[in-house]
């Protein structure tokens, strides 16, 4: 075992672990789908339910399977101020996509009867619901956790980085994994759009 | 269990929520038809169970973070709240009522405590990191 010493200072760009500015934009965002929840159109729940699952779909395939390989081969500052400038923006854009993509969904299956058990792809939706369910588990239990750890570790006078690159690798993990899996919900979603 | 005796926190925290989201799917998966709320009440039972073990068993440790435990959770708690306000308020929008609504706002408020633990536990954990950097916990937790 190696003798334990404070790690060496780590140059890193001031942030805030949860932009407050974002949060504007979030309550913008969680009071329209409110609205339109309430509201029950078809158009706005198709606009919240789409916009925010390619949103969702296009973010966890481009973490994790191009920026995910790339963040790994960078030297160790590069990194640190690539996640500061990046981490922070993930802890406000995620739970939001999800929450609009997946309220706004439910309603509107609900609004065209294809969350009933009487729907002839009733099986492709719960292969859905199962997908879905997979992926919150991992995101819930795995990702955001790491992603809120790495901008803790950062804030401190001394980070370490090796606790960073444990908690990075993990999120990059996570979200390639989620990336595939949104591969399994393109196919569900667009069979349940053709049918 | 690591160096510090941890328990498996982040694996038993995604057992629960595992159980919780599998006692949704199910419910969702039998709309409208009648359902037996049997294995959905003992989901929602185990998920409750484990959530509270892994509490019992990280107040064992030592010297556990719990001041930055709970500064992040209270934070997380009001985001997670939220969210399952929002998932709330879409049940009562389709009329959802009796025994379904009944397990679905408690698997609710199981959720909305156990995430904010798992990401408070995380933080936590290395809260100290400095001081150990050398000798890292194996990996999974």
């Amino acid at each position: 075992m190696a003798a334990s010493a404070p790690p060496p200072a780590m140059p890193r760009p001031d942030f805030e672990i949860v932009p407050r500015k974002g949060l504007i934009l979030v309550a913008i965002v969680m009071v329209a789908l409110i609205v339109t929840i309430a509201v029950n159109s078809l158009w706005p729940l198709q606009f919240f339910h789409v916009a925010g699952g390619a949103a969702w779909t296009i973010i966890d395939l481009f973490l994790g399977l191009v920026l995910g390989p790339i963040i790994g081969r960078m030297s160790i500052p590069a990194r640190v101020e690539f996640t500061t400038r990046l981490m922070p923006k993930m802890v406000l854009i995620m739970p939001t996509v999800v929450t609009a993509t997946l309220a706004s969904g439910w309603q509107l299956s609900t609004k065209l009867g294809t969350n009933l058990s009487s729907y002839p792809e009733h099986g492709w939706v719960v292969a859905s619901f199962i997908v879905v369910g997979v992926m919150a588990i991992l995101a819930l239990g795995l990702l955001e956790p790491a992603n809120i750890a790495v901008l803790f570790e950062l804030k401190k006078p001394r980070p370490n980085g090796a606790v960073i690159e444990r908690l990075m690798k993990r999120f990059i993990y996570c979200a390639g994994v989620l990336g595939v899996m949104q591969l399994a919900t393109l196919i569900i979603m667009t069979k349940l759009a053709s049918s | 269990m690591t160096r510090r005796g941890y328990p498996p926190f982040t694996e038993l925290g995604m057992l629960a929520l595992a159980l919780i989201v599998a006692g949704g799917i199910y419910l969702s998966a039998h709309i409208p038809q009648h359902v037996p709320l049997g294995p959905a009440i003992a989901l929602l039972v185990a998920s409750a169970l484990v959530l509270a073990i892994n509490l019992a068993l990280l107040t064992r440790v030592s010297d556990f973070a719990w001041p930055r435990f709970f500064q992040v959770a209270k934070w997380a708690l009001l985001a997670y709240l939220f969210t399952a306000a929002m998932i709330e308020y879409a049940f009562l929008r389709d009329h959802l009522k009796g025994g379904p609504l009944v397990i679905l706002t408690l698997s609710l408020l199981v959720y909305a405590v156990q995430v904010p633990t798992l990401i408070a536990f995380t933080v936590a954990r290395w809260d100290d990191s400095s001081a150990d950097d050398a000798d890292l916990p194996a990996p999974g937790h």
